[in-house]
Formats: C-alpha cells, structure tokens, sequence
C-alpha cells in the first residue's frame, strides 16, 4: 500500500470539495434501506435525471470522503439479475454498462438489509460475477438486534470470498463513518473470485470468456446461457455451435427453466451461509409484530383500509383548501392589478389572464398533490402501500388486473399525471397499459370545479333517506368514474390487451419507522417532476386558451346590443357584457358556433360547446371560460353564474339548462379525457402515441355518447 | 398437499415445485426454493391471494401458483 504524506485535518471543519473521481452503483433489494443510506452518504448533493430512452429517473449524488469523492448512482431496487420489470431491467443495464450515456460503473456498493439477508445474497452472488470490486453495506443492523438476530460479520465476509460487509443503520448513523473511510478504496480492492455459490457455471462460464475474448465477460456468457439476455444467448449460439451449447445448458440446468436452476442452486449456497453467520433465524420479523399481525388480519385490515382512504382523502380536499384558495386569490389579485396599471390592452390581457392565471392553474394543484404524494410516500416507506395491495388484489383480479394497479387507481383521485408515473411498479406492460387508460376516469380535484357548479346550480338541496340528494349525486360521479375505469380495464383485459392472467408476486416489508430526511427529498422530488411535466403543458394550454379567447377583438359598440336578449341587461355590468360579447366573436366562440350541431344532440348551446371545447386541453379552465361567455366575469361567485346557467334559454325560448342537460354534461365531464397534461404522461411513459390517441378517442367517444343518451332518454321522459 | 392447501398459521416444508409456470420461477427468484419451512402469514378476504413467510421475509402470491408448490405440513396453525 502507498502511503501519502497525510496531515490530519477535520475536513468536514474546513468544508474542502472533492471532485468525485469513481463512479459506484448503489444496488440492492426494493425496501433494504438502499435511498435511506444514499441520503445519509450524499446528503443534499444529489441530482435527478432520467436515463435516456425510458422515464425511469436517474438518481447520482456524490460522496464526500476524507481525501477525495465518489460518484454514487442510486439504482432502482431489484431482487435479481433477469429484471422483468422498467425499474429492474434499467437497474442491470446501468449494473452491465448497457445504458449509453451512463458509464460502467467502477464499483459496486451492494446493500443488504440485515433482517433479510435470504433474499440480499442471493442478488450479490448474481452481482459477484459482474468481477466488480464490490463493498457490502449491511443495512438496519439495529433492526436485527432488536430482533434477536445477531450476524457474525467476519464469517459472512469469509464465505463470500473475502468480499468486505460493513454493518451500518442509516437511522442511528451507526457504522457510517467506517463505511465511508473504506469507500475511499473501493475502486481498489480486488475484484471478487469466482463465487461459492454456484462455481461450476462461473468457473464455465469463465472459460468460455476467456476462449471468446475481450468482447465477451464472464457475465455475458452467464446472462446467455442463463438466457437472461436473448441477444447474447443467439450469439453465444453462433459462435460456439447450437449443440454445444444445448449440452451446456444440460449439464449446468438439467431439464429444469435455467432461472429455476439457478435460484435452486443458489439458495440452496446462501441457507447453508445463513445457517453458519446467523444466529437465530425467525420464521417472521418481530418488529411491529402485534400491530402487523392485527392489522394483517382480513377484516381489521380491511377496516383500516377505508380509514386510512378516508384520512387521506380528508388530507387532500380539506387541508389543501386554504392554500389554494390562497394561490386563486393571489393569481387574480395580482391580474387585476396588473390590468390596472397597465389599462385595459392586448398586453395586460396576456400577462394577467394568459401568463399569470396560466402559472395560477399550475399552481393551484400543488397543495393538493403535495398532500396526496406525502400520504403515499409516508404509506410506502411504512410498507403499508405493499399491504393495500394485498388487500386489494382480489377486486382487481374481476377486471383483470392485479394489486399493483390499486395505488395508481388511488392517486388518480387527485391528479391522473403522477398516478400514471405509478404504474411503473407493475411489470406486464399490458397491465400496466391497462392501469394508465383506466385511471384517468376516476374523479380528479380538476373535475370538482364543475362538479361542485352544476350540482350546486341544478341538484335541489334537499335529504334523500338520511342522505343529501346534492351529495349522492356527488358520490354517484365519484362512482361513475370508478365504473368507468374498472370496466375499461376490464374490456381492455379481455380484447386489446389481452396477456395471460397477471401474476401477484409482490415481497411484503413489514411495518417501519419511515425517514424523515428521505420523505422530505422524495416529496420534494415528485413535486419537481410534476411540476415539470404536468405544469409546462399546462401553461401552455392555458396561454393557447387565452389566445383563442381573446383574439380577434369585438367591435363592442356593435356586438353589444345582441348580447343579452331576454333578461334586463341594465342590470349586467357592463364589463362583462363587453367581454361576453368579445367571447362570442373570437376564435373560441366561433368555434364553438361552428360546432354547436355536434353537441346539439347533447342540449347544448354554443357558449357551453365553447367552454366544453376550452375545457379539452385543460378541463379546469372550464368554469372560467362559462363565467366570461355568461358575462358574470372569469372571477364570479358560483352563486352569479348558477343563476345565470338556470335563466340560459335558447333563441326560441327553451331553456338550456334542463335536468337531463346538466345530467348529460356531468357524464360527460365524468368520462372525457380532457387533460393534455395526462395524454402528454401516457405518451411518455409508453413510449408511443398510440395510447394517448386510442384513451383521447374512447374517452371522449363514451363521454358524448353517455351524455347524449342521458339527454335524448330523459327528455323523452320529461 | 399444496401450499394453497395451508391453513393461517401452518408451516410446511417445500418439496417440490412445478417450473412450468414462469410466475413460479419469479417465486423462487425470490427465494421460494424446495427444502425451506414456509409459514402461511395469512390469507385474505376469500381465500386469495395469499401471503407466505420465510426467512423473515413475506410474500404475496395467488392460489394459482401456490399450487405448484408440493408441501409436507410441519405444524398446526394458530
């Protein structure tokens, strides 16, 4: 060993900053603590990318050593080397140096959870071949000493060849200092042997290595015999010979799937390891033990599933309220006073009704959606949300999907964009698609607006049994969306995306304390991505809308007059006649003109197609744009407008708003996809336009043709 | 016997499983391989899916493909 003139000084005193020189993955099973100790070792020196090609995002931090740093990359969690689903394949690849733009990493830091060290070995012998140095961190060792499990750690590091294992807890910072004095050598410690568990397929697999040549490592040739990767097993075949390597595979598997052989093969190696480290092995965790066995019963489970949906669903329509009253009055305050200042022009229009509303409609679903991903985040790290799944399985399994669509579905009651990012967990992409095409029909917070409108305006106030008529309607749409969903994943299960039945696989972590640190930079790195996504289309949306409405300018003087024929327009203020009239003439109310015979069918005149079509790339914008066409002002109480919506009557007199009509219209609104922001995340994240086309289509398609029966059918009745 | 046959709280000893389904084999990916004591942790609302425990760890499977695997019972459940 080389030794450096050192002199000693306390480098965190002096704050001196490295240039990370190696690159290190951070790999381990889901739930082994792996993003807690990237936090504790990066601290907030961490950025967030998306690796090219997939939306799966790329986590690099950098660890600050004594005399140098490292690069960490944080890897999504897999439990082996033939990933099936985005996070795991993207794990090995970026394992495999297969990731263009992502470079080989140098070294590996593998983690395992000390409470489950079964299923850790068996993805670092998997690893081990990978001829990587390779450092172990044994993860919530105070867990395991808690549970009476004690782990002989020198005995560990001799049966894995000699590979070093440092016992750490993230929680108490236990062994942290250790594990990072060591990390300062990790790209320098000899790479692993060939290990124990499996020798006769590594010491194969490595001659075949070295008889190919430089092209070809030992992983390589393992990944094609194991046929874990099809393109190297073809070549494997090429270059060899077909009936060789069919004997191989014989020799090494016998006539058993080769997965299944290596997982015989494999923890049949790490039972033995554990049974010599390991002193006590519970059949189940202790911890939490009373509360999960509890909670896991079917029935309290069940109960305690509906509260926790009932606190959430608190949490997110009644904490957020106040806040996003706060950002609407904000917005509109500062509209009007920029109006004020500049006058009444094309300028202040754009910059108070176009841009500023425009970041007003971003933001104002912020709180709503910071709640909802703090619940969800605190859930996952409490390993709650694995339970909820579980639970759920059963109802999923009648429309053809399983558990893990559940959480989606769930998130898709605030907002459809980040419950669509949470399909990625599923890994069949058939029911993957499936899960995104049906969220968007549950009930999101954009759809209240006009809910809350109509069935004010519309829906007497009056008890029906012991409930309120206007709140069982309420409940009814909520129902509506979820028939929706549920039955479109059923009708896609069994015709488009037709697959074999899914599979419930899912490891179950028991109940943990979750972190504070880490909760706080998960939440603040969802919020970011969805600011990102869904906000840019958005505001786009929001300055298109604007334009439409604004442009080309009334000749007031003229148009005035026709406005308003049946009621006293004395009484209007004059302001919002004017930009009645202007809404009538521009593009937004010509095209709605030209289209009034498509939703004529529907009962509805040109201002509500207008304000329908205004609604298609963003549907929050919807009751504004039917404030400005009802000439109550973008701003006006629900109470105005509903009363202008019940007196709205056709030129022959006929009322517009009847009770089939505004029945018809809440279907309507209940059904259609009209949110740019979720056909922009469904095109992300399958990767094709296909499916965002295919859900606009139906969506809308169910959409119209529900309102129109609904309207036909009841005003046959009335 | 099967796994699917276990009662809440049983454990059993796994003696051999049919690979043919590759749900199966992504079971014993993680971990579910012949000779380990396996323990029914429990059962949901109307027999499935279920959840099973070994080596400290749980994991959720349907009956489906519990019943691949054969199972010598060990001991009555709770």
């Amino acid at each position: 060993m080389i030794e450096s003139t050192e002199v000693k000084i306390p480098v965190s005193g002096i704050g001196i900053r490295h240039k990370a020189r190696a690159s290190i993955a951070l790999i381990g099973n889901p739930n082994a603590g792996k993003s807690t100790l990237f936090n504790r070792l990066t601290g907030l020196r961490q950025t967030t990318g998306n690796f090219p090609g997939v939306t799966v995002e790329k986590h690099t931090g950098t660890v600050q050593l004594a005399h140098s740093a490292i690069n960490l990359i944080d890897l999504p969690g897999i439990y082996s080397l033939d990933g099936t689903s985005t996070d795991e394949r993207i794990a090995v690849d970026v394992t495999l140096g297969r990731v263009p733009g992502t470079d080989r990493p140098s070294g590996l830091l593998v983690v395992i959870d000390a409470t489950h060290i079964y299923q850790g070995l068996y993805l670092l012998e998997q690893l081990l071949e990978l001829q990587l140095p390779t450092m172990v961190a044994l993860t919530m060792i105070d867990v395991a000493t808690a549970n009476g499990t004690s782990i002989d750690i020198d005995a560990l590091q001799d049966s894995l060849g000699g590979v070093p294992v440092y016992a750490v807890s993230s929680i108490t910072g236990h062994g942290l200092d250790v594990l990072k004095e060591r990390l300062e050598q990790v790209t320098t410690i000899p790479c692993p042997s060939i290990p124990a568990s499996w020798p006769e397929l590594s010491e194969t697999a490595q001659q075949i290595s070295q008889q190919l040549g430089q092209d070809w490592q030992r992983i390589d040739v393992i990944q094609a015999l194991l046929q874990t990767h099809p393109g190297f097993a073809g070549k494997l075949g090429d270059l060899l010979g077909q009936d060789t390597v069919a004997k191989l595979r014989l020799k090494l598997f016998g006539d058993a799937p080769p997965a299944a052989a290596e997982a015989r093969q494999r923890y049949q190696w790490v039972k033995k390891v554990i049974a010599q480290v390991q002193e006590q092995a519970p059949l189940y965790s202790k911890i939490g033990a009373r509360l999960a066995q509890w909670t896991n019963r079917p029935w309290p489970a069940t109960l305690l599933f509906f509260a926790v949906l009932l606190l959430v669903f608190q949490a997110v329509f009644t904490w957020a309220t106040p806040m996003m009253d706060a950002i609407d009055g904000l917005s509109s305050g500062l509209g009007r006073w920029i109006i004020t200042q500049l006058g009444d022009n094309a300028l202040s229009s754009f910059l108070a009704d176009g841009v500023i509303a425009g970041v007003g409609s971003v933001l104002i679903f912020l709180p709503q959606i910071l709640i909802l991903f703090l619940f969800i985040i605190i859930l996952e790290d409490t390993g709650y949300l694995a339970r909820t799944s579980f639970l759920m399985d059963r109802v999923m399994r009648t429309v053809g999907l399983s558990g893990q669509s559940v959480i989606p579905m769930l998130s898709s009651f605030a907002c459809a964009v980040p419950s669509i990012m949470a399909t990625r967990v599923i890994p069949d992409r058939r029911d993957r698609i499936a899960t995104m095409l049906a969220a968007p029909f549950m009930t999101c917070s954009a759809r209240l607006p006009i809910y809350a409108l109509l069935i004010a305006a519309f829906v007497p106030d009056q008890s029906v049994g012991w409930m309120n008529l206007q709140g069982l309607v309420l409940f009814s749409l909520y129902l509506l969306g979820i028939v929706g969903g549920l039955g479109t994943a059923l009708l896609l299960k069994s015709s488009a995306l037709k697959g074999p039945k899914p599979h419930f696989m899912l490891a179950l972590p028991e109940f943990r304390t979750p972190n504070l640190q880490t909760v706080a930079i998960k939440l603040f790195d969802r919020a970011r991505i969805f600011l990102k996504r869904a906000g840019t289309v958005i505001f786009v949306v929001a300055i298109l809308v604007w334009t439409l409405a604004y442009f080309p300018r009334a000749d007031i003087s003229e148009t005035l007059p026709s406005v308003n024929t049946s009621e006293s327009s004395s009484q209007l203020d004059i302001n919002n006649a004017r930009a009645a009239a202007q809404m009538e003439q521009s593009w937004l109310g010509r095209i709605g003109r030209t289209i009034e015979p498509v939703f004529k069918p529907l009962g509805w005149d040109w201002r509500v197609s207008s304000a329908v079509i205004a609604g298609f790339p963003a549907r929050e914008v919807v009751v504004a744009v039917m404030g400005t066409i009802y000439a109550v002002g973008s701003d006006a109480d629900d109470q105005s407008l509903s009363e202008k919506l019940r007196s709205a009557k056709w030129p022959d007199g006929r009322i517009i708003f009847t009770l089939p009509m505004v029945l018809g219209l809440l279907v309507f609104y209940a059904w259609c996809l009209q949110c740019a922001a979720t056909l922009a995340t469904i095109r992300r994240e399958t990767n094709t336009w296909r499916w965002p086309i295919f859900a606009w289509l139906y969506m809308t398609g169910i959409g119209y043709t529900g309102a129109l029966v609904i309207y036909q059918v009841g005003s046959l009745l009335t | 016997m099967t796994l699917a046959d276990l009662a809440r709280g049983e454990t059993a000893k796994l003696d051999k499983i049919d690979t043919q389904d590759p749900g199966v084999i992504r079971l014993m990916i993680l971990g579910m391989v012949e000779d380990i004591t396996v323990r029914m942790e429990n059962i949901a609302i109307g027999g499935d899916p279920l959840e099973v425990g070994f080596f400290g760890s749980s994991v959720s499977l349907r009956k489906e493909q519990a019943r691949h695997f054969k199972v010598t019972r060990i001991t009555a459940g709770d």
